[in-house]
């Protein structure tokens, strides 16, 4: 068998276990409680005929096992169970949200991209330089700062004392009316119904809480596109390339960015992690009805069956990312492809 | 006598350290003729490489030169501009180091790697340079050089991957080959070969070889003449049978006296356990004084300027006229 | 690489004292002491802070609430007149002991599986392995904050949905170190000797391993104390009225919109000054190991 397809069904046994070994962690987590979800379903008035209700209808009064059993066999149907808040299907909250949550964590991550990897490069190239300091800074900072103390910070500068943004109440300004659904993204949506007057309004409730996500999620992506530049820089194949004569920029471009994005593949996937621990964080300081918000509420109601319906999902999209990285790798890296 | 290739006069390199900065050179100087092969001697830290790599200016950023010039083609190396010197890398000097795989780009099949330096100095397009890049994998000795072409560094030994760079560096016919430690870390018979290979395309294309190295081995194998090199200073160069027979600077007779053999009386005794030479640096005359045992309260002061003590045999040695065999025949100017 | 330039010169350290080496050290490695002075800072404020006060932190005053920043109180009051500052350095003591406790049990906890592991090896490994990568599949702030929703809100729940969450990494840690000193073992030992006792391997392994573990341990010690505020901020584990950073934070956040910044911005300047102390520290030592290695 070819070193490439050994590595990637190696790869796919490894994910596919994980995940089982996640639904089981989650039901575990979800299950092994010290408290009676039941009666706190029930509530603080609730009777004992209620709770006892709930316990059956809840199939808590079965033995663990079978409870696995229906909740795996639900899991494989792509069900996720019933909010006990709501009363409705789980997945389906979490679908109906996603796409807010998508238009702010993906916005997060195309500026984090921008600002890690271009301070992460300019900072090896020019090592010593104002640039190498502030991105060495920014590193440094943005791992340290609390993401929700940031977010007051934006507001307070931002929209409560220069009036560049507007109230921290969600997408859009109390009033307008959401774009008719194609993507779930209200710009890009507004803007293919020609209406910009609403693209412009989404997009500035858009920019605080994605720069403040993207402000704190680049720290990793320029501490190791820094690290793996100045590695590479220093690499006796580059000392070839430039023994050679080729130019400085090429050397760069060609010999060391090529060599040097391979480590920060893999960190880009804990970036991912970062975005969705984050998100919950931002979507609360803004209002912002995404799925984070939509978990939020779950964690604080005891709505178990929705906590565990987004943690599922995380873990599975988690899982999944990383699985593409890794086998990315396998195409990019001769070294991994031919062995 | 011809003209010298590349002369160097009194190149003195400085690198920042914690508690000050430090002369890695001082005042190096010496000439390469064309057609010949130079050995530069010496022990690790003595500043071999950093002169090598001072000729075209691959330095790390924080060295600084000090002083000097490096005559080459009727330019000062030195005081070119990076743009001007990027035509003079590769294409008239070429440069190849230790670690043969560790210098190949990963990501790049090694025959395109040769076609690249192709291009960059002589033109043509993609095909024409991917057909001579295959033509002088050829030409090293490496076997299937088509198929061998489109390997990436990996997957190669490390003497094919020396050979490798021994086509790059021959890229454009260089007039100068500059090779540091080419065999460290390779087999003994892979050294051989490699070894025999820059003889031979030196030989060929008539380019001159400056070899670093700490194998004196080697240096009698392959060099005419040799520097010896010692704490950034340069005490004796000669040639080669020379060097062997009459070593005249006190470290020469040190550093070939570490080299046991079986028909002289060991010299086991000049091998005294000193500190290191590092300390060494901040001295305003030779470095060597500390650990000579001939020294005399000159040799901290300064140096001597090069003397010439036989047929293209200079010293610098403070300790010289007493020592010699013969008469001082005139003041060297880096050699006859 | 070949070009060995000096790296440092011979001298001898001749009667230096240690007031002469500290400042050494501070003008190579600004980084780290000022990381050191700040944790100093911290500890003290933990130690001594309470007996300093003027007020009390429960101490409410109805007639001075949302107060900004004066002679009287400094950080401003909050919306019970209570003293900003004095709940800031009173909240130390718990931010701290939460961020140690994570710290020393996910250390503790986690050196053990992973050393186990790796001495082991064989079905064990991989079991824990498997366990590790599961656990690797949840982000740390999510999972820490599904254990302390399904737990409850207290503090020792929240350390153990932290410390949880931080465990897998002592346990890779600690199992590449035991695995890399078995190697060593099996190379130097010789099969002759047979199985070396893991008395024998953990007497290797401390020395080697330590520093390593060090630089997690610090680093752990600051991320739990962003997870621990922020998980308060959210409402869980850590709730009002207890003084706690992310708690006074999360009870600023109220106040967003009509503008009372000093109710939220002091205790967050606490809770970004103590884990960048803990990250500075830990990067510090981090570059000293490799430096070393070199």
């Amino acid at each position: 068998m070819p070193p490439i397809a050994r590595y990637t069904l190696r790869r796919l046994l490894l994910a596919a276990v994980t995940l089982v070994g996640v639904v089981i962690a989650v039901f575990v987590m979800t299950h092994l409680l010290p408290s009676d979800p039941a009666a706190l379903r029930a509530g603080p008035l609730a009777t004992e005929e209620l709770i006892a209700q709930y316990r059956q209808e809840m199939g808590l009064d079965r033995p663990l096992y079978v409870q696995f059993a229906n909740y795996a066999g639900l899991l494989v149907r792509g069900d996720l169970g019933v909010s006990w808040r709501t009363e409705q299907p789980v997945l389906e909250e979490l679908g109906q949200r996603l796409p807010a949550t998508l238009e702010l964590a993906a916005t997060a991550f195309v500026l984090a991209l921008g600002i890690g990897l271009t301070l992460g490069i300019l900072g090896a190239v020019y090592s010593g330089s104002w640039i190498d300091h502030a991105a060495r800074i920014l590193a440094t900072l943005g791992a340290s700062l609390a993401l929700f103390w940031l977010a007051l910070v934006g507001v307070h500068v931002f929209y409560y004392t220069l009036g560049w943004a507007p109230p921290p109440l969600g997408r859009l300004t109390v009033g307008v009316p959401k774009p008719p659904n194609v993507t779930g993204l209200f710009v890009v949506d507004s803007l293919l119904a020609g209406d910009l007057e609403t693209a412009v309004d989404a997009a500035n409730h858009l920019w605080l809480p994605a720069l403040t996500l993207a402000f704190v999620v680049s720290a990793p992506i320029i501490k190791t596109m820094r690290g793996a530049m100045l590695d590479t820089l220093s690499a006796d194949y580059v000392r070839t390339a430039r023994a050679t004569g080729v130019s400085p920029r090429r050397v760069i471009l060609v010999d060391a960015l090529r060599n040097a994005f391979i480590p920060v593949l893999t960190t880009l996937g804990i970036v991912f992690g970062y975005l969705m621990a984050g998100n919950v964080i931002v979507e609360r300081v803004f209002s912002w009805p995404g799925i984070g918000q939509y978990a939020w509420t779950a964690l604080i109601t005891n709505d178990f069956n929705a906590v565990q319906g987004f943690v599922l999902l995380i873990a599975i999209v988690y899982v999944m990312l990383n699985l593409s990285i890794d086998l990315a790798y396998g195409f990019i890296d001769p070294r991994i492809r031919l062995g | 006598m011809s003209e010298p290739l590349l002369r160097i006069r009194d190149l003195t390199l400085s690198f920042p350290l914690e508690n000050g900065s430090c002369r890695i050179l001082d005042r190096v100087t010496f000439d390469l003729y064309p057609r010949e092969v130079l050995g530069l001697v010496g022990e690790s830290g003595s500043g071999k490489t950093m002169t090598s790599l001072a000729i075209i200016n691959l330095l790390p950023p924080a060295a600084k030169v000090e002083g000097g010039q490096i005559w080459f083609g009727g330019q000062d190396l030195l005081a070119l501009t990076e743009r001007e010197l990027r035509k003079v890398r590769g294409a008239q000097i070429a440069m190849i180091f230790q670690s043969p795989r560790a210098s190949l780009n990963p990501l790049m099949r090694v025959g395109d790697q040769v076609a690249r330096a192709v291009r960059l100095h002589c033109g043509g397009s993609k095909k024409e340079a991917y057909e001579e890049a295959v033509e002088l994998l050829h030409h090293v000795g490496i076997p299937d050089a088509r198929t061998r072409a489109r390997a990436y560094p990996h997957q190669l030994s490390g003497g094919m991957a020396q050979r490798v760079l021994v086509a790059m560096m021959l890229a454009c016919e260089p007039s100068l080959l500059i090779a540091d430690e080419p065999t460290t870390g390779l087999d003994v018979t892979i050294q051989a070969q490699i070894f025999a290979l820059i003889k031979e395309v030196q030989a060929e294309t008539g380019a001159t070889l400056l070899l670093i190295t700490h194998d004196l081995g080697v240096v009698s194998e392959m060099c005419q003449r040799v520097a010896v090199m010692y704490a950034g200073q340069i005490m004796e160069l000669a040639p080669v049978a020379e060097l062997f027979a009459r070593p005249r600077h006190p470290y020469t007779e040190f550093l070939l006296g570490s080299v046991l053999r079986v028909d002289r009386p060991s010299e086991l005794d000049m091998l005294q356990e000193l500190p290191s030479f590092s300390i060494m640096y901040d001295t305003p005359g030779c470095r060597f004084a500390n650990r000579c045992p001939y020294v005399l309260p000159a040799c901290w002061e300064n140096r001597p300027p090069p003397v010439e003590v036989g047929a293209g045999h200079s010293l610098v040695c403070h300790k010289y006229p007493e020592r010699s065999e013969g008469p001082v025949l005139r003041e060297a100017k880096g050699l006859s | 690489m070949e070009t060995a330039t000096p790296s440092s010169f011979d001298r001898q350290d001749t009667g230096s004292t240690s007031l002469r080496r500290l400042v050494r050290l501070a003008r190579r490695r600004p980084a780290l002491v000022l990381g050191l002075a700040l944790i100093l800072v911290y500890a003290l404020m933990a130690l001594l802070g309470p007996q300093l006060t003027p007020y009390r932190p429960t101490q409410t005053d109805p007639r001075a609430t949302y107060q900004s920043p004066s002679a009287e109180h400094p950080f401003g009051t909050d919306k019970f007149g209570r003293d900003v500052l004095t709940r800031v350095v009173y909240a130390t003591r718990l931010d701290l002991a939460i961020a140690a406790s994570v710290a020393l049990s996910a250390f503790l906890l986690g050196s053990l599986i992973g050393g186990l592991a790796g001495y082991r090896g064989g079905w064990l490994d991989d079991a824990v392995m498997r366990v590790v990568d599961v656990m690797f599949a949840f982000p740390a702030f999510i999972l820490a904050m599904a254990i302390t929703g399904v737990l409850g809100d207290t503090v020792p729940n929240v350390i153990i949905a932290i410390a949880v969450a931080y465990l897998p990494y002592f346990v890779r840690l600690a199992r590449s170190e035991m695995l890399k000193v078995r190697t060593h073992q099996y190379a130097d030992a010789a099969v002759s000797i047979g199985n070396p006792g893991w008395r024998v391997m953990v007497v290797h392994l401390l020395p080697n391993a330590l520093t390593p573990a060090l630089v997690l341990v610090a680093l752990v010690f600051g991320w739990a104390i962003l997870d621990a505020a922020g998980l308060a901020f959210l409402g869980l584990g850590i709730t009002p009225p207890t003084a706690e950073w992310g708690v006074m934070v999360s009870e600023g956040a109220q106040r967003i919109i009509s503008g009372e910044w000093w109710v939220w911005l002091f205790p967050g300047v606490a809770i970004v000054l103590a884990a960048l102390a803990f990250s500075l520290v830990g990067d510090g030592l981090r570059d000293i190991i490799s430096y070393e290695e070199r």
